[in-house]
């Protein structure tokens, strides 16, 4: 089984982009997956910047560099910067919208579907390997039961050796995503004035029930969990039903050593105690989402 | 440009017809939509009661089957496409890429539509659609602007269809987990947001409090308007301020957008609420009628009637309406 770095979900100043990189080419990690998945007005980074970092990556480690891509577009501007980021002609990409599937298919280039992707069953899995799918994040709102009978109907249609199944394990969800930013919204600022204020909340923006219960993060037009997702005591589980990643998302740098404490949970599997102000498992457990088992 | 009307039983069908709908749509009794409530949608010979009502006064019947299919139950969306066929549905609005593909195969010359919780959003996901599927129409997710939603039309090959009244989604539709996260159901999975088997009322000395799994969404004064606790609209705290921090209870409203919409060719404006009474079907419906044919009569000077405005906004969430994402500000 191996281990990856999802692209990093909210908005930080570029300088602390580069440097989060440095470390993370040092870290644990397999796989690393970078980019805009959020906002097109985060420009910290632009489209050309991603790429030379994530090839400067690519040159200087052994591991696997995947260009992640946006999951609301919008407008033809849009496009436009993803057509470049699926064409760069070197790295492999990660879809988070149709569109990206579209494009990608068209090069006839093979791409990761994304856990934006409503892909939810073998039929479905089927047409997106027709259109070049080599690897499936599955969405986050899907249990281990799902997943696990999903896998065995593959096994049956002697498909599951043609793809990976990747699935998000630690880290604030991704949840909703609106044309509203809730950020700006957050700071009382219309979105076409809004200063791009999100790089102030590195970690997002807590939305707090009023009896102080943490609901969602707020990170721009995104809404996220408001507990870290943590699948750290199923790696066992995925490990035996076939999982071939398993992904963290960065909220800082301290991403970088989960990465390490899951690999460990394939030599000696260790039970973590969840904390229920902070965490959760729901989701794999399949009930709601924000609960602990 | 087509009035789709919402209808969850007959009564409300027959409403929708009676009061002008050029089309409705429905559901099925079961989770493979997205209205998935007890008591609501239709099968067996109320399905083709339903389609023979629609069929002898002339007008369209679109079946929504805009849920996921779940593994080891794909039967059950398959059978869902099937038995929308049987009763000569006019066509199949759906969400899951798997069922657009067994629909396609299976029956390609009945008219397949990209429901509103595929969430697609821009030209090329349209093109994946058309290609693929060879879909007739695209229905918009509520996240463009008016302005986007005129780039698309000018640039489809497909027709596209817009949400014009009704309940306001903040989110694209189809990408929203918010429900399941708080109580493990959601629209994709189950057909249901915010499903009332979760909804709590209770008196406190703070005031009457609304929960949803437990999760307090919104606690009400005495004399303020007590909304359904759809969770993206209660109110939060966002360091120390207490606000509607995703939206505010309110519903969509369209009827000034009516000369734009028909600029852009359009091709159906859609009303949202098949959880809703025959009495807001008629109304909505006897109002959007009049509108259209009002626009059509003498399209130079169009101009919404207060009227219509109060009629609308007493059917809405919080009795207030909006315009949503089409308007720019709204963002």
């Amino acid at each position: 089984m191996k281990f990856s770095l999802g692209p990093s979900l909210f908005f930080w100043p570029k300088n602390q982009v580069e440097e989060f990189y440095q470390q993370a080419k040092h870290s644990d990690a397999d796989i690393i997956y970078l980019g805009e998945t959020v906002c097109s007005k985060r420009r910290e980074l632009k489209a050309k910047d991603w790429l030379a970092l994530a090839k400067s990556l690519a040159s200087e480690t052994n591991k696997q560099i995947v260009i992640s891509t946006m999951t609301l577009l919008e407008s033809p501007a849009e496009l436009q910067v993803m057509k470049r980021l699926c064409e760069n002609g070197e790295l492999l990409v990660e879809a988070n919208d149709l569109s990206a599937v579209q494009m990608m298919a068209e090069q006839k280039l093979p791409f990761v579907v994304g856990p934006a992707i409503n892909c939810y069953n073998l039929a479905t899995l089927k047409v997106l390997l027709k259109q070049g799918m080599m690897r499936w994040v599955m969405p986050v709102e899907l249990s281990g039961d799902w997943l696990k009978q999903l896998l065995i109907e593959a096994e049956q249609d002697n498909i599951r050796d043609k793809f990976e199944v990747e699935v998000f394990s630690w880290g604030y969800m991704p949840l909703a995503y609106s044309a509203r930013c809730f950020t700006a919204r957050s700071e009382n600022r219309p979105k076409d004035d809004c200063q791009y204020c999100c790089i102030n909340y590195p970690q997002g923006r807590r939305m707090n029930s009023r009896e102080g219960e943490r609901v969602f993060v707020l990170n721009g037009i995104q809404t996220m969990s408001g507990y870290q997702y943590n699948l750290i005591n199923e790696i066992p589980a995925m490990q035996q039903m076939g999982v071939d990643i398993a992904r963290i998302s960065p909220d800082s740098e301290q991403a970088l050593q989960k990465i390490t404490a899951f690999r460990a949970q394939l030599e000696q599997a260790k039970n973590y105690p969840l904390d229920g102000q902070e965490e959760c498992n729901g989701y794999w457990h399949k009930i709601a989402g924000m609960s602990v088992v | 440009m087509e009035l789709l009307c919402p209808a969850g039983n007959f009564p409300a069908l027959k409403t929708a017809i009676d009061n002008g709908a050029d089309a409705v749509y429905i559901g099925m009794k079961n989770d493979t939509n997205a209205r998935h409530f007890a008591g609501l949608n239709f099968n067996d010979k109320k399905l083709f009661k339903a389609a023979d009502y629609v069929h002898q006064h002339g007008k369209k019947l679109h079946v929504a089957i805009n849920t996921f299919a779940h593994p080891g139950a794909q039967q059950r969306w398959q059978k869902a496409v099937d038995d929308a066929v049987a009763i000569g549905c006019d066509a199949l609005i759906i969400a899951d890429i798997g069922v657009l593909d067994y629909a396609a195969n299976k029956y390609p010359h009945v008219e397949r539509h990209v429901s509103v919780q595929a969430s697609t959003t821009n030209l090329a996901a349209i093109k994946f659609y058309q290609q693929n599927f060879e879909v007739a129409r695209v229905v918009l997710p509520r996240v463009l602007s008016i302005q986007q939603v005129r780039q698309l039309a000018q640039n489809s090959p497909v027709p596209l269809e817009v949400f014009a009244f009704g309940s306001l989604c903040i989110m694209s539709e189809g990408r929203c987990y918010l429900s399941s996260y708080m109580t493990g159901e959601s629209p994709n999975t189950v057909g249901a947001c915010s499903p009332a088997k979760y909804v709590r009322w209770q008196e406190t000395d703070k005031g009457l409090e609304s929960r949803l799994n437990n999760v307090l969404i919104d606690r009400y004064q005495q004399g303020e308007n007590a909304g359904y606790p759809t969770l993206c609209k209660g109110r939060f705290e966002v360091d120390n301020n207490i606000y509607h921090a995703l939206e505010e209870p309110t519903s969509l409203n369209t009827l000034a957008l009516i000369p734009e919409l028909f600029k852009m060719g359009i091709a159906s404006v859609k009303i949202e609420g098949r959880q809703r009474s025959p009495a807001y079907v008629e109304q909505v419906a006897r109002t959007w009628r009049m509108a259209l044919d009002r626009f059509l009569q003498s399209p130079d000077d169009f101009q919404v009637e207060s009227a219509w405005m109060t009629t609308l906004a007493n059917l809405s969430e919080g009795t207030q309406t909006t315009l949503g994402a089409y308007h720019r500000k709204w963002q």
